[in-house]
């Protein structure tokens, strides 16, 4: 085989290498922001700690929650408040826990925990076998007949969200929040949404609830602080919070507008690149190395 | 007659500490696939990745990387000093990479599922899927660069007359996907800004793994080399063992330059990214014990070695220089990952998780012995004597 002959073999092989990738590009942070496009404001200045919302979302979604052996859910009986006081996070039996947080001066603030919805959701371009998922209208999805177990969506929400069935041998899968979607296709509200005696969740259009969390802002000046939580983190969620103290005192993590997929939107594109420029880089130093070879008398191989 | 017996009550007690792993290693791989990940590791819903992810998968790759650049220097840049390490280089990238795979059958949670981002459903916003296509290309050109060993072995030598020929172009399109790999590594963590220290997270980060990747895999060949050399002697023949110095001083000269390339590279970065005011903090120190042990020192150490054509000072500085990119990959994925939770929310590895590690890098070795002491790897086969 001459010079010529494999370099050409081997750029042929590295663009087949490549090209089924390219064949189906379509990067997760491709649905846009839909005018239509679903979400729920939670506003902690309305939320009194209930756990309404939680014992909800567990009879909503009881179907397709495991329940393993030492089934913990609820921990204590949802009419029971106690259990606030220690710092939860929703888990694969539990899609939405609500933390206290003792605020010095003034009365506790109730956070409700649950996915987000990101508009350009992490996970979902985490996902090698695209089992997560944004929709059009909103909810981040979860094609549980996919997911090989990778738990790369877990590594990549910078809200912590996914969770891990890590002590179900046969057929582990991650839980999240779902929007109820379902139920929103159907013309009912989300399970949460439904059950809150005190209006501080409310379903509708994202840019709806925007205008309603700064209308309620404007008419109780200094009640909140002059953010909505989720308007811009890591390019707006579906979800959207309202607060009188700090989001952060509420463990919602200081993120910037920069939509988490962006560095590596485009990554097998720019491999395929890189492979284009690498093929060419080592095939001229072959042809070098080989002329270098002769010109000194050795044997090339 | 003394020593003899010495040699065999030695001889006993290396076989029952490996039949110790093998059991409890066994007996561990049981209870995985019985009791499920949550059953042999402290793995939990904010630290998805722990232990196996940053030894098996990020170390063992880095260390495996000495098989396309051995190759690469050797085929295409025709350093025909690095002959003697071509096959060895090789074979250890193989059982590398082969055995990452197995760890990932531990590690996934439906590892029966893993072949769906290759056929089922392509995920190819993702940069573990362009991770997966790598390995499984790369492993496929591995066993094809191997396949003369193979057929000399097996006395096929019409085979090996026909396969004996793509060498070249195979260490072209091996090291192109192996340089995508070792990148592709690094890009894994760009998808958690949020999570990873600063002074760790980089947009550089497939370029440091890159460049990382490089001194260790051609330290790893040194460290190997010496190795083999001790304990696989019989089946090295003279040419190898006579040769292996220079060869070591040239893995030296390479891995000592791409150190220094990538020492100014990660200090340039930490200070062009204002990341300067974190070095006063215990991750600052943590930070320059990093750079200043596990990569100024051994680069140093590479450089004295070349220099003065220290064979030892070579091989030393390429264990430190291993070490230290072992340390750098656990930093990333472990010591900088989530960085920010209160430390009762941090991981920390199961002794089971390391235990099994060490039964996979057991089993590893012994394919290794195995293979060395039947193909012709550390010496050239006498019907193939040029």
């Amino acid at each position: 085989m001459n010079r010529r002959k494999f370099l050409s073999l081997a750029s042929v092989g590295i663009a087949a290498a490549i090209s089924p990738g390219n064949a189906g590009i379509s990067s997760a942070g491709a649905v846009k922001e839909n005018p239509d496009a679903v979400g729920v404001l939670h506003d902690s200045a309305l939320c009194i700690g209930c756990r309404s919302c939680e014992a909800a979302c567990q009879s909503v979604n009881s179907a397709i929650l495991p329940k393993p052996e030492n089934y913990k859910i609820p921990e204590k009986p949802f009419y029971d408040r106690g259990v606030l006081a220690t710092k939860r996070r929703t888990d694969f039996q539990r899609f939405t826990v609500v933390n206290r947080y003792a605020i010095e001066g003034r009365y506790p603030v109730h956070r409700k925990f649950q996915c987000n919805h990101c508009i350009d959701p992490a996970c979902a371009s985490a996902c090698f076998v695209k089992a997560l998922y944004k929709t059009p209208e909103g909810p981040v999805l979860y094609k549980p007949e996919l997911c090989v177990g990778c738990r790369y969506c877990m590594v990549a929400c910078p809200f912590y969200v996914p969770a891990y069935d890590y002590n179900n041998a046969w057929n582990p899968l991650v839980y999240k929040c779902t929007m109820c979607a379902p139920r929103i296709a159907a013309g009912e509200l989300p399970g949460c949404v439904s059950r809150c005696p005190e209006k501080a969740l409310i379903f509708g259009k994202r840019t709806e609830l925007l205008q309603i969390a700064r209308q309620r802002m404007a008419d109780d000046p200094g009640l909140y602080v002059e953010h909505i939580y989720g308007e811009h983190e890591v390019g707006g969620t579906s979800w959207l919070y309202l607060s009188p103290v700090p989001h952060r005192d509420l463990d919602q993590p200081e993120l910037g507008k920069t939509p988490v997929p962006e560095p590596t939107a485009g990554i097998l594109e720019t491999a395929g690149m890189a492979a284009g420029v690498l093929s060419v880089f080592f095939g001229v130093a072959y042809l070098v190395s080989g002329r270098r070879e002769k010109n000194s008398g050795e044997e090339g191989q | 007659m003394n020593s003899e017996c010495k040699n065999g009550q030695k001889n006993y007690i290396k076989n029952g500490i490996i039949l110790c792993i093998l059991l409890v290693g066994i007996g561990l791989t049981l209870l995985r696939f019985t009791s499920g990940i949550g059953g042999v590791t402290n793995l939990d819903d904010k630290n998805p990745w722990g232990f196996w992810m940053a030894f098996d998968l990020l170390c063992g790759i880095a260390v495996s990387a000495g098989g396309f650049a051995v190759a690469a220097a050797y085929y295409i840049f025709g350093f025909r000093q690095f002959n003697v390490f071509v096959r060895a280089a090789l074979t250890t990238a193989f059982l590398g990479y082969f055995f990452e795979v197995i760890a990932l059958v531990y590690e996934v949670g439906q590892p029966w599922r893993l072949v769906y981002p290759f056929f089922w459903s392509q995920g190819t916003s993702s940069v573990l899927f362009l991770v997966g296509l790598c390995v499984a290309l790369y492993l496929i050109v591995l066993f094809v660069e191997l396949l003369p060993a193979l057929f000399e072995w097996l006395g096929k030598s019409g085979q090996r007359a026909k396969v004996v020929n793509w060498a070249a172009p195979l260490a072209v399109v091996g090291a192109v996907i192996a340089v995508i790999h070792q990148s592709s590594l690094g890009a894994l963590y760009l998808v958690a800004p949020s999570k990873i220290h600063p002074l760790w997270y980089s947009k550089f980060m497939p370029l440091f793994f890159l460049v990382s990747s490089l001194f260790a895999g051609l330290s790893m060949v040194v460290v190997e080399g010496c190795l083999a050399h001790k304990f696989l002697g019989a089946h090295m023949d003279d040419q190898h063992a006579r040769t292996a110095d220079k060869a070591v001083l040239g893995c030296g000269k390479a891995a000592c330059l791409f150190m220094f390339v990538y020492l100014v590279f990660r200090l340039a970065e930490v200070a062009a990214n204002g990341n300067l005011p974190y070095l006063s903090t215990g991750y600052g120190t943590w930070f320059l014990l990093e750079i200043a042990g596990a990569v100024a020192l051994p680069a140093f150490m590479f450089l004295l070695g070349v220099k003065r054509g220290s064979v030892r000072l070579v091989q030393a500085a390429a264990i430190l220089a291993v070490m230290g990119v072992v340390l750098n990959r656990f930093n990333v994925s472990l010591v900088a990952f989530n960085y920010n939770l209160p430390s009762s929310e941090r991981y920390f590895p199961n002794w089971m998780e390391i235990a099994i590690s060490v039964f996979l890098v057991t089993l590893l070795v012994i394919a290794y012995r195995w293979i060395c002491s039947r193909m012709p790897i550390l010496k050239t086969h006498e019907n193939y004597k040029s």
